[in-house]
């Protein structure tokens, strides 16, 4: 197999010589292996090995990349890809200035790689024998991934960077049936490499599966606006989809409007509330010491005492509106460029415990757990894995799972309670032009929101 | 290749070998200028083996390092599941037009061009909108052979033009779009604009919908977005057998409103999905899903086909890993009322374009609901405007039992499902 780190070597020279603005490389190998089961069976194991790379250069503010899975040929690459920015660039080249790196990070946990297939094997094993011990279920699905990645980062600049990634996820779905009706609940973890993170889940499992059936008889919420309190999980789940995108300024940056409505100062919530991304806090999913354009993470402040402070920038939207990078450019692997993202996105913690929240709600929805969530920047949605109406302070009945919707102007606004008890969720992906699933996490602590509009019957 | 399949033969029992090389071209503009131009060539090579009955699988993008490919297959069917499934030998395939080569010559300039002669009509119309497009082509080369003799080799071309506007008033934010794909290349930027620009009209002014039952016209792209994710979850193969399918039970019955026909087409030619066998070298064919209401087929690969003791409809997909029952080319019976007929038999009522979140719900069991991301309100047979802060829910099952009337003007739809809109006599929706 050819090796990257030679590779990487030649490629480092002949990037010197080029004409373009500026010139990079990302040169990837990597290793996956995953099991899937549905219904008692396992329905498929695979492995796959894959080694790639791609070359973006900027010239007069165009962008050009190609990308491969030949090694060879580098210097035609290299060339087409200098020609393909030059075709379209109009402009100035904007970057911000960012260190030249040097640097090989060394891979900090057990990579589950060792692990041999079969005991992999064995601990799902364990888990779908409990799911089917639940009576009137119907069927399952676990899915398991693991992957490996050596990444190295080279640019026009003299950078030089080596990272491993090591992603581990495991998603449960468990579905059951009766008179016609169809109804599954979900657990969905993960992490940056800590097998031990999806071990020992069996109570989790088994609750699951319960679930599952439980929600047959439950009824459908009646549609309209509640009061609701969202649990660490969907509320993390609310920050990425109601906040964390629409502060990605390569939304931002070109888009005159936007930009007058998302100036720094601008009041999104009340003083409690502070939102935060960052890639530097340690053996999160969304961890990593460097970008993929080679910057280094930061802790970047969204949101303090309720108003817009910071965004999550690449080197050309932080250099195109005068702010300083955030280290937040990323590619889910060497077939795409670098786009702005999130990595570790969560709402800081206050005080107050769950049951010091519900308190004094009279009637509202208590929604948990999460089955995914979108948005379109003013306004986005966010679907609860398990829903149960508040009443007179008190947890009431099962609902059937809601899809909660709000508006970014306002929703965040109503938020009047957070509690102190933060907690992050591991086993999200996201997607984004066309580059999913994103290793992310998000976590917030309890919150509690007024007026937020539940889609029901 | 064949060097992997006799490495694999030697220590299997059935081995398939399915090459897959493309070349992608995609050219992006930002905040309506040229942005960006990509070419990416991609190679991957997967292993699939039946050894002592199991099945083994490994991918690679290295297609000289065979041994590691072998073992890599090998390993995974100590536990793989059992094979219940022969592969199969060589066959005749239909003829399906899949490849132009214009597509290919199409240069990169030319692509350029297209789009800024897009950005150009939507931004004549309405100056302060920014708009995101892309022009893309792309060459697919797929190859399969098997140790029984099966073999098959096609080429595909696609091509592929969208455009998403975004207009901010206040902080009033609205997005319009339109894409298209086809297996020639496309030229006529005219017909996608005429779409983007009847959006803009049309949300020109704002309405509010209150909250209760209300009728529904889905456009093709509303289709789309609620209505499909959950039929495709029901007629996959899979869902049947393991009995989580609503309509597992149905075969031969009246399951739908009578007005509705589906088919799963991948024989129809220049398609995005349109071929002549599927990924495991079964011959495509026509299935129908839905003939007037009445539940006819579901879709199937060779091992879920081998397990339900049926037949494979040549539906197998690969995404990367092993072969599944997927739809290709999808299409729904076009009715005979136009959509202005529609939208004026409605006293009060909602024209769904694009749903946000509606496949975030409870799939299987044909549950949605969705903030109405691009909708209009409709008052005495009129769309008066744009609906905004409003949530639809229904069940599919319930709504394609009665629908009202299917529309006369069928459309693509990103290029793999042809719908007219359908009209549904009553949907839950919920606002502010």
């Amino acid at each position: 197999m050819t090796d990257i780190g030679t590779v990487s070597r030649q490629l480092a020279e002949a990037l010197q010589k080029q004409s373009a603005d500026y010139i990079e490389a990302r040169l990837e190998e990597s290793q996956h292996s995953y099991i899937t089961y549905r219904g008692r069976e396992l329905e498929s194991a695979g492995q796959s090995t894959a080694v790639g790379g791609n070359i973006r250069a900027l010239s007069k503010g165009g962008w050009g990349f190609v990308s491969f899975n030949d090694l060879n040929d580098l210097p035609d690459r290299i060339e087409r890809t200098v020609n393909q920015a030059k075709l379209v660039g109009r402009e100035a080249s904007k970057l911000a200035p960012i260190d030249t790196v040097v640097d090989t990070v060394a891979n900090g946990k057990d990579v589950p790689l060792t692990i041999p297939l079969a005991d992999k094997k064995k601990l799902l094993d364990e888990y779908n024998e409990l799911i089917w011990r639940t009576p009137h279920l119907q069927t399952s699905v676990i899915a398991y991934g693991d992957s490996y990645k050596r990444t190295i980062f080279i640019n026009s600049a003299g950078s030089y960077i080596e990272q491993p990634r090591t992603d581990i996820t495991l998603r449960i779905s468990a579905v059951a049936a009766g008179d016609g009706e169809v109804q599954q609940a979900g657990l969905s973890l993960g992490s940056r490499g800590d097998f031990g993170a999806i071990t020992g889940l069996h109570q989790q499992v088994e609750e699951t599966a319960k679930k599952a059936v439980e929600l047959l008889s439950a009824p459908q919420a009646k549609g309209g606006e509640y009061t609701v309190v969202l649990d660490p999980v969907l509320a993390g789940v609310f920050v990425h989809e109601a906040f964390g995108h629409l502060s990605e300024a390569d939304h931002i940056y070109e888009n005159e409007r936007l930009r007058q409505i998302m100036v720094l100062g601008k009041k999104f919530g009340g003083r409690e509330l502070n939102i935060i991304d960052s890639a530097a806090v340690p053996d999160l999913r969304g961890s990593y010491k460097y970008d993929d354009e080679g910057v280094k993470a930061t802790k970047t402040y969204l949101i303090k005492e309720g108003e817009l402070v910071g965004r999550l920038h690449s080197r050309e939207t932080a250099a195109k509106m005068n702010e300083p990078p955030t280290g937040n450019a990323r590619a889910i692997n060497y077939r795409f460029p670098p786009i702005v993202r999130m990595t570790n996105t969560y709402i800081e913690p206050v005080k107050g415990s769950f049951d010091d929240i519900i308190a004094d709600i009279k009637e509202g929805v208590y929604a948990k757990n999460w089955f995914g969530g979108t948005t379109s920047m003013e306004m986005f949605t966010f679907s609860a894995g398990e829903a149960y109406m508040i009443r007179n302070g008190k947890l009431a009945e099962t609902l059937r799972p809601v899809v909660l919707s709000g508006n970014v102007f306002t929703t965040l606004n109503n938020i009047d309670a957070i509690g102190g008890d933060l907690d992050m969720n591991q086993g999200g992906g996201c997607g984004k032009g066309g580059q999913y699933p994103l290793p992310v996490s998000n976590g917030s602590p309890h919150i509690r929101i007024r007026k937020c509009l539940v889609g029901g019957s | 290749m064949e060097g992997i399949l006799e490495k694999a033969q030697k220590v299997a029992e059935a081995a398939e070998v399915f090459l897959l090389f493309a070349e992608e071209t995609p050219v992006q503009f930002e905040a309506n200028r040229l942005k960006h131009i990509q070419s990416k060539q991609s190679t991957s090579v997967a292993l699939r083996i039946i050894k002592d009955g199991r099945l083994g699988y490994a991918t690679a993008t290295d297609v000289n390092d065979s041994q590691k490919l072998v073992d890599n297959a090998v390993e995974t069917a100590k536990f793989g599941t059992r094979a219940r499934f022969e592969l199969p030998p060589t066959t005749p395939y239909p003829p399906v037009d899949t490849f132009d080569p214009e597509v290919e010559a199409f240069p990169v300039e030319k692509m350029a061009e297209l789009g800024k002669e897009l950005i150009a009509l939507i931004t004549g119309h309405t100056p302060e909108i920014i708009c995101e497009a892309m022009v893309e082509k792309e060459t697919i080369a797929l190859r399969l052979i098997n140790s029984r003799g099966g073999q098959a080799e096609y080429k595909k071309s696609v091509f592929g033009m969208g455009i998403v506007g975004n207009l901010v008033r206040g902080t009033d934010m609205l997005f319009v779009g339109e894409g298209q794909s086809s297996g020639h290349p496309l030229t006529d930027v005219g017909e996608i604009a005429r779409v983007v620009l009847r959006q803009l009209d049309l949300a020109k002014n704002q309405a509010s919908a209150p909250t209760r039952q209300l009728p529904a016209i889905f456009t093709p792209e509303g289709v789309v977005s609620a209505l499909i994710p959950p039929l495709m979850a029901a007629f996959n193969g899979k869902t049947v057998l393991e009995g989580a399918s609503p309509i597992g039970q149905r075969l031969g019955e009246r399951f739908f409103d009578t007005k509705l026909s589906l088919t799963d087409d991948p024989t129809i030619a220049y398609r995005p999905h349109s071929r002549p066998c599927d990924d495991e070298g079964v011959p495509s064919q026509r299935t129908p899903l839905i003939e007037k209401g009445v539940v006819s087929s579901f879709l199937y690969d060779l091992q879920t086909a081998a397990l339900a003791k049926t037949k494979s409809t040549g539906s197998a997909s690969r995404g990367g890993g092993l072969p599944l029952p997927s739809p290709s080319t999808l299409v729904i019976e076009a009715g005979e009322v136009t959509f202005d007929d529609m939208v004026g038999d409605i006293k009060e009522g909602l024209v769904i374009e694009q749903l946000m979140g509606a496949e975030q719900g409870n799939i299987l069991g044909g549950d949605f609901s969705g903030n109405v991301l691009l909708g209009y309100k409709v008052e005495s047979g009129k769309i008066v405007g744009r609906v905004k802060d409003t949530m639809v829910s229904g069940n599919v099952y319930k709504l394609l039992k009665e629908i009202s009337a299917i529309g006369s003007e069928a459309k693509w739809v990103g290029g793999v499902l042809n719908t007219p809109p359908i009209y549904c006599p009553r949907l839950s929706v919920a606002s502010k």
